[in-house]
């Protein structure tokens, strides 16, 4: 029997059939590579063109005339930042309750189970659920709610990603510094989320990108602001509004200030996703 | 149970001289190895590899670790085709072509020679399933004709009569001696011309160990078998022939008897008796 | 110490326990606040409001269906490209692509992920929906707008701006999530199980289809049911190109609606409280949908594993 050539045409067929397949999977992996690109350039040229320094240095303007972003940007900075400092510490306590303490009892598993709820709940909901609880009630649009919208958002990923990377570190170092007759705290604190902190910050950072790149929480709970503003209490200017709003305007002069924003983000974004990749495979190879 | 070939008198002088590279002893070899050489990228894994595997014989390759012998085992169904930056030169001829050739078509290769791998692998289906698979891919039987073909893949392996009534259920249910005969059974139902072991029991207790050696000295009568195993005591037991190899290179071939009890080189009695490896 | 260590300990633990009670409440609070917002509006409409099609602010007349039907419609477009699309790519990455290519492609895809979707809206409201209306809409309606069946579904004024447009654009978002999740499954599937399939023969795709896919099943449902609930939540790259329209129409090209895309442009400009507490209803069922497919998914996946759990 040869091993090449007369095959009968069942066989033929079985390959055939893999082959196209096979150049089926080639043909859709170009497709999502000629989207990204697509997508990219579309962003880079246009956001490219809108560049300039006035971006920093101006407010947003009204329509038709030219202006900057300087308000939305910085509205965004203090919204994310104060999201990130709130949601950081209860996302990596409620990981670690999970990890270390709870593990199976009711509560954690009924905490991981709604954790995977908000984790995939639409967050235009939870900027909702902000407005029905907290802007209704005090009255006003702020930077308090909108930080408040993006923490909900930001708070189960930090859980789950500590959770994940706690319960990676080898039990034999935890049982080590017991060993030594250190208190449960400290070994939790100094020893286990110290091997786990890489881990840790590539969570928070990937939450930090995902909050930065969200519009719709924003749109009931922060608002917007044409002016200059560090109050919290107020409406306040966040890029991704002024974009959403500039965007779909008939004015050009917006426009063009729309798609400068878009790209900021995104190069913010993608900024902190590289980072916390890079951080998350230093980890790996040590 | 030991190893069914009469012993044949190899007279001194002629073991004396004999060298491991002279063309080997047996007349048409079902599969005949020459100048074999296999690279991992830059590292040569095995340097001119003249070998035969006779035809319904147990074939046994011995050696320490990373001497070489699950590459070469691989080579004979061409399964290191798989990973790009694998690659072998030389001659491997099987029913009158060489298998190395571009030319050759690998399924069909891989129908008739077939694998066994050191852990039990039973495919996420039932038991019955795990048989019907391969022999589905080549040959179109009737239900009737599939279930006979079932059962007696089944009894080939010693299991029938174990899993008879359960045949329905995962294969990942049974426990790793069942597994590893399941795994056999699937191999052989398929009807290949030979069947490759790569240290089919070194994963399983000594009872399951027996089992399947049991099983390969009944298979010889139909199948060719080579077998790699580290277990020296196993190839003694298994094999007609052994081959003895070191650093990618075949230090000594012939008859099992042979090799343990009057081997030609000193590498050979150092290995076996244990003052090395 | 002003605590003995027993008491730090104490105090840790209930500290860490508070907090992770904190997220439980959490959810109970948005059902909450969500149903007593929504209520005096699904009083005063009563069942019917969901299957209203009718939307006018004017005479206070409410009904959900055109949201909802262009949420699931605009959702199950979505899927119906990505899914193929996303095992295309991890067959791809898994299987054919050369090894130096495996990680820059790979986190290619990843990087498609991290794109903001206001930027799709907005890729998609000035350069692929006009791009649709002129290359593509035209061709889809000559080619299946007559068709027996299937033919109303592609009639329409190619406007570029619809359920179609909006279903492809989401489809491209949910793309880069489930082809990461099941390339992430197929890599696990241990060496020595593909290499005994393809030892008694099997060609590369019938290694995937008889021996990867089912191994991998359970990360497989989860990566798609991941991907619906992005997809049905997802808000700005579907408000803008979805036409905002307040109708059921056959024709996909047609403009029309989905919950977020509704609340996303309707509800700071609504005053009048029915109007507002009606966008708040919508948004109710949004969350509801979203926990149901996620409740699906969970109860899928626990009858996969016991399936193969019970087994071992």
């Amino acid at each position: 029997m040869q091993w090449n050539g007369a095959a009968s045409g069942r066989y033929r067929r079985r390959l055939a059939l893999s082959r196209f397949n096979l150049r089926m999977s080639l043909v859709t992996m170009a497709l999502g590579m000629l989207f990204l690109f697509w997508i990219l350039a579309t962003l880079f040229a246009n956001g490219i063109a809108a560049f300039s320094p006035a971006l920093l240095t101006q407010m947003t303007p009204p329509p038709g005339s030219a202006g900057g972003l300087r308000n939305a940007i910085a509205g965004s900075a203090l919204i994310v930042g104060t999201a990130t400092l709130v949601s950081t510490p209860i996302g990596i306590l409620a990981g670690i309750y999970l990890a270390e303490y709870g593990r199976d009892g009711w509560l954690a598993r009924a905490t991981r189970f709604v954790n995977d709820m908000l984790l995939s709940a639409p967050s235009i909901i939870l900027g909702l659920f902000v407005y029905t609880v907290y802007v209704l009630q005090v009255g006003h649009f702020s930077g308090w709610a909108g930080s408040f919208a993006l923490a909900l958002i930001a708070i189960p990923v930090v859980v789950r990603t500590t959770e994940n990377t706690l319960r990676l570190v080898p039990g034999t170092l935890r049982e080590a510094a017991v060993a030594l007759g250190a208190p449960m705290w400290k070994v939790i604190v100094k020893v286990t989320l110290k091997a786990a902190r890489d881990g840790v910050i590539t969570g928070v950072l990937l939450a930090v990108a995902r909050m930065a790149g969200e519009t719709a929480p924003l749109l009931f709970t922060a608002l917007n602001n044409q002016f200059w503003s560090t109050d919290m209490n107020g409406p306040m200017a966040n890029l991704p509004i002024v974009i959403f709003q500039f965007a779909m305007s008939p004015f050009d002069d917006w426009r063009t200030l729309a798609w400068a924003g878009a790209l900021l983000i995104t190069l913010a974004v993608l900024a902190l996703n590289i980072v916390a990749r890079a951080v998350f495979r230093q980890r790996a190879m040590r | 149970m030991g190893v069914a070939l009469p012993l044949v008198e190899v007279p001194m002088a002629a073991c004396a001289t004999a060298s491991p590279f002279d063309a080997p002893q047996v007349a048409n070899p079902k599969i005949a190895i020459r100048r074999l050489d296999f690279f991992y990228g830059s590292f040569q894994a095995l340097s001119q590899i003249d070998l035969d595997v006779a035809e319904r014989e147990v074939t046994a390759f011995i050696g320490p670790s990373g001497c070489g012998k699950s590459t070469l085992l691989r080579t004979l169904n061409r399964m290191y085709s798989l990973y790009p930056g694998q690659r072998a030169s030389g001659e491997i001829r099987m029913n009158g072509a060489n298998i190395l050739d571009n030319a050759t078509d690998l399924n069909l290769l891989r129908a008739k020679v077939g694998m066994v791998f050191q852990k039990p692998t039973p495919f996420p289906m039932s038991i019955y399933e795990n048989i019907a698979f391969g022999v589905r891919l080549y040959d179109r039987l009737s239900t009737r004709a599939m279930d006979e073909r079932v059962e007696w893949a089944l009894t080939k392996a010693a299991m029938w009569n174990e899993v008879k009534d359960t045949l329905a259920q995962s294969g990942m249910a049974l426990s790793g001696g069942q597994q590893q005969r399941l795994c056999i059974a699937r191999a052989i139902a398929v009807r290949p011309e030979v069947l490759l072991l790569d240290e089919p029991t070194s994963a399983l207790d000594p009872i399951s160990t027996a089992r399947i050696e049991e099983l390969i000295f009944e298979l010889k009568a139909d199948y060719t078998i080579a077998i790699v195993t580290h277990n020296m005591q196993q190839a003694a037991r298994v094999s007609d022939r052994t081959a003895y190899m070191y650093l990618g290179r075949l230090v000594e071939f012939g008859n099992t008897d042979q090799v343990f009890l009057a081997p030609v080189r000193k590498e050979t009695e150092d290995y076996i008796t244990g003052r090395f490896g | 110490m002003l605590l003995t260590a027993r008491r730090q300990d104490a105090l840790f633990a209930q500290v860490a326990r508070a907090f992770a009670a904190l997220v439980l409440l959490l959810l109970a609070a948005i059902v909450i606040a969500l149903g007593f917002a929504a209520w005096p509006a699904l009083l005063k409409f009563g069942p019917g409001f969901f299957v209203s099609d009718v939307w006018n602010p004017v005479t206070k007349d409410f009904g959900a269906l055109a949201p909802i039907y262009g949420t699931i419609a605009t959702s199950t477009i979505a899927l119906l490209i990505g899914v193929p699309v996303s095992f295309g790519i991890a067959l791809y990455l898994t299987e054919m692509c050369p090894t130096a290519l495996k990680r820059p492609l790979g986190t290619a895809v990843e990087l498609l992920a991290a794109i903001p979707s206001i930027i799709y809206g907005m890729w998609g409201l000035f350069v692929f929906a006009p791009f649709f209306a002129d290359h593509v809409e035209p061709f889809l309606t000559a080619t299946f707008g007559n068709l027996w069946l299937i033919g109303p579904l592609f009639e329409g004024a190619p406007t570029g701006l619809g359920v179609l447009t909006a279903g492809i654009i989401l489809a491209v978002m949910v793309i880069p999530f489930v082809a990461a999740v099941m390339r992430d499954v197929f890599e696990i599937v241990p060496s020595v199980l593909k290499e005994s399939a393809y030892a008694v023969g099997c060609t590369t795709w019938e290694v995937v289809r008889n021996i990867v896919l089912p191994y991998t099943r359970i990360g497989v449902v989860g990566g798609i049911m991941l991907g619906l609930g992005r997809a049905l939540g997802e808000t700005m790259a579907v408000t803008f190109v979805i036409g905002n329209a307040y109708r059921i129409r056959a024709s996909l090209l047609e403009p029309g609606n989905s919950i977020a895309s509704a609340l996303a442009n309707e509800f700071n400009e609504a005053a009048d409280p029915v109007h507002r507490g009606a966008l708040v209803a919508l948004g109710l069922v949004l969350f509801v949908l979203t926990m149901l497919v996620l409740a699906a998914s969970r109860l899928l996946i626990a009858r996969l594993a016991r399936r193969e759990g019970a087994t071992t």
